[in-house]
């Protein structure tokens, strides 16, 4: 089981779903909280959903608040860099890219991939922490 | 421990005890709650104690906490002493309010730059304004412009999300360097040696980097430390403990009212004092004010032509960088403020641009701080036009300033500086490049690598891209602060070929911030060493901004104080009351930058200061810099300072060859070192030095 929460974390890194940051986390964790970082996710995912919200709706008006939409992702970037999360940061920037040129398309279009890859993550760290968890 | 010990400990300047850091307040306001919650930990980690203020704490206890407030515009505020009592706070504005009711209760806050109810750089200002505790600005966000604006708003240091345990372990930094310039300030007030107004700001200033959202009408870079009941620690009976006044707008109208009635130049504290009449008020109180309108002023006015200046901003965080023109400065400092150097390049180039005349060749090492950091504070006093009298502390900031404050300087004619101007109005950029980056991670790194070498690794390359030398350490970006601390050994020397060179690069600066540690250091490499050069560096820049808070906090804690000092003095030189401080600058830049890796004496700082000294004191002499010095900076060693600097004459001989090697830079500091001092800065860019400090460096 040990092993199997192991290995499931390095694919996590090898595969670009996490990066430094994640270590960072782990790093915090000790005694005193053994369980940080799975709090920290679950702390991060909870507020994640009120952010994705807010872009979907933002998203939605016309004519588009590009700066809006800036700000929202800023924050929601912001969030996710701090968990490590990568593949969904990368994605993030993308959607601030299309912000930036008034790409409406473009943002629509990459704000799903966010989603994705934000719901990926989430499968994926869930399944680690549960794996991790029955290690114990 | 209690945060009152550190403060106390810390003001005297001595003894910082080990423990310093450990109970240590902090706020912190952030609307991500996954982001205070991290923050926490770390802070915890790092032995602050953290104080969960927050209703829902009680009910839930710990984590939950967190996640009941993951609400909107929360704002965490955590303070760091006990974890007892909670208090909700829902807004910045709440935030403030918290300030507001526990006056004494914070010794430093942290806060994010965007936030939904309140703007970041508000924030700044009004803590500035109202409780010049020192304020460090975090965002994910790291785009020069907005770290330059953290910087002129008098931000004591920038952090790039995600935020590294490095980064968050030396933030005391900023604490002890506050209350040493408040302390030293206060110290001055009484000798009386300060001109009104002129003193130094430094003293004050330690933690005035950001605490001062100068925003208002003047860099708050300075905080009052006569304001600050901590500056009161000296034992001074003289330093009694001021209650604070806050600069309400009103007041501040009428402060503005009064000078402009007097007239700028003609302004003194008495005068404005009578015209002010307001009861209560001292005119010790009117003479800081002063002192930090003067150098918002001078950063207004100055960043057109100063860019140097402002770019130190960056001391702090690149401090490493920018400070190597500081090279005098303790590298030390720089170290261990990791910031610092861009904030000793700030200071530098406060004091160069106060300086003016003389500063020019400080400035070039400003500019190499500002570019990094725009958060050096330094910057601000930049704008000096050469009022010799008006601190022109790099008050940091300014990301005009490269540029200008280069024209700046080169008007003012500065013997030295000329060729230093010119390089820095490039390098200016550069330099707040280097300075913004180095910042935020050199603070961490510089302090860690007080102690050992790392920096090697960056070359002189201060400049890093434009910079003939590489900079191994402008790879770092933020978060290889570890890395770029080291470097700030090597900034100092660096520094002045690096200013150059970065205002052409300064696109790539300011995006690693690492890379300005990189650069800064890379040319001290040394980092124990360097740190001392830092230290001055960082002294310097306490001149001018208070920046130097960190170094002469840092160098007492870590260094060998006595090196360290030199890197006071020399900062000391810039600080004070322009021209001892520029002159000093001047010639330390070259020499600091060389000089920091240079600390093979042992002393840390000394070997720099020398070099810094010695470049300080051909320019101070005219200045009579030993007045100055005794004001400025003064960390504790203010008077060392001076001394040492003259004994570190003989020595700077040597240095300055030594630090034209380690630039690497050679084109640039080749030329900056040949002009700036004849004799001082061998302009070999080589780093001959290496042979120099490796004897030396304790590494």
């Amino acid at each position: 089981m040990e092993r199997q929460a192991a290995y499931l974390r390095n694919a996590l890194f090898d595969q670009g779903y996490l990066d430094e940051q994640f270590l960072q986390l782990e790093d915090l964790q000790d005694e005193t909280n053994p369980h940080f970082v799975e709090e920290v996710v679950k702390l991060f995912y909870t507020d994640s959903v009120r952010l994705i919200q807010s872009i979907e709706l933002t998203l939605k008006n016309t004519p588009r608040d590009f700066e809006k939409l800036d700000k929202i992702m800023h924050q929601f970037k912001g969030s996710s860099t701090s968990i490590g999360a990568k593949k969904v940061k990368k994605e993030c920037t993308q959607f601030q890219e299309y912000c930036n040129v008034g790409n409406v398309e473009g943002c629509i279009r990459e704000f799903q991939e966010v989603k994705q890859e934000h719901a990926a993550l989430k499968r994926k760290l869930e399944h680690y922490f549960q794996l991790a968890r029955e290690a114990r | 421990m209690s945060v009152t010990t550190s403060s106390a400990s810390w003001k005297s300047g001595d003894a910082v005890s080990d423990q310093f850091p450990a109970g240590l307040r902090v706020l912190v306001v952030d609307d991500d709650p996954t982001c205070l919650r991290i923050l926490e930990k770390m802070l915890r980690n790092c032995r602050y104690e953290v104080r969960l203020n927050n209703r829902s704490y009680r009910r839930t206890r710990g984590k939950k906490l967190l996640f009941g407030i993951r609400n909107l515009d929360r704002v965490y505020f955590v303070d760091l002493v006990n974890e007892s009592k909670f208090t909700t706070c829902g807004r910045a504005e709440v935030a403030l309010k918290l300030l507001r009711d526990n006056k004494d209760g914070f010794d430093v806050v942290i806060s994010d730059v965007h936030m939904p109810d309140m703007d970041g750089f508000k924030l700044l200002e009004r803590v500035g304004l109202e409780m010049d505790l020192p304020v460090i600005m975090m965002s994910a966000d790291d785009s020069k412009s907005v770290v330059m604006k953290g910087v002129t708003h008098g931000a004591c240091d920038y952090l790039i999300k995600p935020v590294r345990m490095e980064a968050l372990k030396n933030i005391w930094q900023h604490v002890v360097r506050k209350k040493k310039n408040e302390w030293k300030e206060k110290d001055a007030e009484q000798s009386g040696s300060v001109e009104e107004g002129d003193r130094q700001q430094k003293p004050t200033d330690d933690a005035d980097y950001s605490s001062s959202a100068n925003e208002g009408n003047w860099r708050n870079s300075r905080k009052r430390k006569e304001e600050e009941d901590d500056g009161d620690d000296k034992d001074d009976s003289s330093t009694l403990k001021k209650p604070r006044v806050v600069w309400s707008v009103e007041l501040h109208q009428q402060f503005v009212t009064a000078v402009n009635q007097l007239g700028i130049d003609k302004a003194v504290p008495k005068k404005i004092l009578e015209l002010m009449n307001v009861p209560g008020l001292t005119r010790e109180n009117v003479a800081s004010h002063l002192q930090k309108y003067r150098l918002y002023l001078r950063r207004l006015s100055g960043q057109p032509q100063n860019g140097l200046g402002n770019s130190f901003l960056g001391p702090q965080d690149s401090g490493f960088g920018s400070i190597s023109s500081l090279n005098g400065l303790d590298l030390q400092a720089y170290a261990s403020s990791g910031q610092i150097p861009a904030q000793s390049l700030a200071s530098i180039q406060a004091a160069a641009l106060g300086r003016v005349t003389n500063k020019s060749g400080i400035v070039d090492q400003r500019n190499i701080f500002s570019f990094d950091n725009p958060n050096m504070r330094f910057l601000d006093g930049q704008q000096h036009h050469s009022n010799g009298k008006q601190v022109n502390l790099l008050h940091g900031i300014p990301t005009n300033m490269d540029s200008k404050q280069l024209a700046a300087l080169h008007q003012s004619g500065q013997p030295f500086g000329n060729t230093l101007m010119n390089v820095h109005s490039q390098s200016g950029q550069s330099n707040s490049l280097l300075t913004q980056m180095v910042q935020p991670q050199s603070r961490t790194q510089m302090l860690n690598e007080v102690g050992g070498n790392p920096v090697l690794k960056f070359p002189s390359s201060v400049g890093q891209p434009g910079l003939s030398q590489p900079i191994p350490g402008s790879g770092f970006s933020r978060y290889g602060m570890d890395n770029n601390v080291r470097p700030l050994t090597y900034t100092s020397l660096s520094q002045p070929t690096s200013v150059v060179e970065f205002s052409r690069s300064q696109g790539m600066e300011l995006s690693g911030n690492s890379i300005p540690l990189t650069s800064n250091s890379g040319i001290t490499s040394y980092t124990s060493k360097g740190t001392t050069l830092q230290e001055e560096v960082n002294s310097e820049i306490k001149g001018s901004r208070g920046f130097l808070p960190n170094f002469d906090a840092f160098n007492e804690l870590s260094q060998n104080r006595t090196d360290t000092w030199d890197l006071q003095n020399v900062g000391s030189t810039f600080e004070t009351p322009q021209h001892s401080n520029v002159q000093s600058r001047l010639d330390v830049a070259p020499s600091v930058l060389v000089q920091p890796a240079f600390a093979s004496d042992h002393r840390n700082g000394y070997i720099r200061t020398s070099s810094v000294n010695k470049a300080a004191f051909s320019a101070a002499t005219s200045l009579g810099n030993g007045t100055n010095f005794g004001q400025q900076l003064t960390p504790s060693h203010a008077d060392s300072s001076l001394r040492i600097k003259t004994e570190r004459l003989p020595d700077m001989g040597f240095q300055n060859s030594l630090f034209p090697d380690q630039l690497g830079q050679d084109d640039l500091m080749s030329t900056l070192l040949k002009q700036q001092q004849d004799g001082l800065a061998p302009v070999e860019n080589e780093f001959g030095f290496d042979e120099y400090q490796l004897d030396n460096l304790p590494v």
